[in-house]
């Protein structure tokens, strides 16, 4: 079972249902968290344990400008400009290559190869004995985070269950994260600006072929507009989770509200055999 | 001399463009006699790398300075290196009007 955990709005408390749930699950099954919000992990802080970093690396071209023509097929070739050609000398610009190889396979006079460039890291710890977490960072300044991504990702290949917690927003890393996944849960507040994000998130999943439902979270007890929303568009509302100074004060700390108050684990139990039987029982 | 001018239309009572990498047009006016060729920037709603593949455009037709409102990092790196020399225009007014700045040598080159 691949879950994927993600938003539209920012803030609404993916990392909160993601780490709440991993840390429930594991108490009876192996569980396997992946923190794709490479650009600001921040699960670590709920299961502080030293980790084993490895490097993440994409291949990007090194011009050989004794052997190079300047014939600008590369130039050409790259739909992100990341090759420049002068008449006598090659400008590139990694920030703007997406390392696809193709200026190389193009290049009529071999004058390309490709070297690993380090864009970022994938750390792996065993926080709790059934439980491993899987943190991609992207390197400060780095604009590329979906290599990361699926980095972190394959370290879990072949888990039983993979929960992914993603970015805010509906662009290429929360794509990236929801790829492959069997279902995905999309947590949601009852504000204008959480619901407007909401419809964008639900349409992303829905184009991805990967079956959604809501979690609302911080509930007031007016979430009218979001209620209407999933029955008109038919995703199903998994769980809701209060406005709650203590919840806040437990969340601040870095605890986990399922450890402080263990009667939520029922909750998050039912929570994963909903996001079950949506990704088809898998 | 070719200098180039970006531009929101075809002709030289177009408005200029502040932008380099995404100007629908660049005009190109040859200082000589004063004639001058707009050619349509296939880039202007690119996704991304704009700037260095604008720069090429330029480079490929012999310009030798250009005139824009403000010129990114890329595309600067690019011009320096091609020798193109760039002033700022941003006025708002027309390519006319640029094209008379610049002949009055009243442009700050950038």
């Amino acid at each position: 079972m691949k879950l994927a955990i993600a938003s539209g709005k920012g803030g609404t408390g993916k990392s909160m249902v993601a780490a709440n749930l991993a840390f429930t699950l594991s108490r009876t099954e192996q569980v396997t968290l992946v923190d794709c919000d490479v650009e600001e992990p921040n699960l670590h802080l709920f299961f502080p344990t030293p980790a084993i970093v490895t490097e993440v690396t994409v291949p990007v071209p090194v011009v050989d400008e004794n052997t190079c023509q300047h014939c600008g097929l590369c130039s050409e070739f790259c739909q992100y400009g990341a090759m420049t050609v002068l008449p006598d000398r090659v400008l590139f610009f990694p920030e703007l290559c997406h390392s696809c190889g193709g200026c190389m396979l193009v290049c009529p006079n071999e004058a390309i190869h490709e070297e690993p460039k380090r864009i970022g890291t994938v750390a792996i710890s065993s926080p709790l004995p059934n439980l491993k977490l899987i943190s991609g960072m992207l390197d400060t300044g780095n604009p590329h985070a979906v290599p990361v991504i699926r980095a972190a990702k394959q370290e879990a290949a072949g888990d039983p269950i993979v929960i992914c917690d993603s970015s805010p927003g509906t662009s290429c890393p929360v794509v990236e994260t929801l790829d492959g996944c069997d279902a995905c849960i999309l947590v949601t507040e009852s504000t204008p600006f959480g619901l407007h994000d909401l419809r964008l998130a639900v349409d992303v999943a829905r184009r991805l072929g990967v079956p959604a439902g809501i979690v609302i979270n911080r509930s007031d007890g007016k979430d009218q507009a979001t209620l209407e929303f999933c029955k008109d568009s038919g995703v199903e509302v998994l769980m809701t989770i209060p406005f709650n100074r203590d919840i806040a004060a437990i969340q601040s700390r870095g605890d986990l509200l399922c450890q402080v108050q263990p009667t939520w684990q029922n909750a998050f139990n039912a929570l994963f055999i909903r996001c079950r039987a949506l990704g088809g029982g898998n | 001399m070719k200098i180039c001018f970006t531009a929101k239309g075809a002709t030289l009572d177009s408005l200029s463009e502040d932008r380099f990498g995404r100007a629908p047009y660049f005009i190109i006016v040859e200082t000589g006699d004063g004639s001058f060729e707009a050619i349509p920037n296939p880039y202007a709603d690119g996704a991304g790398g704009v700037g260095p593949k604008a720069a090429q455009i330029l480079i490929a037709h012999g310009v030798k300075a250009l005139i824009s409102g403000q010129v990114g990092g890329n595309a600067r790196d690019v011009l320096i290196t091609a020798g193109i020399e760039m002033f700022t225009y941003s006025a708002g007014g027309s390519v006319q009007d640029a094209v008379d700045k610049f002949n009055k040598n009243t442009l700050i080159r950038s």
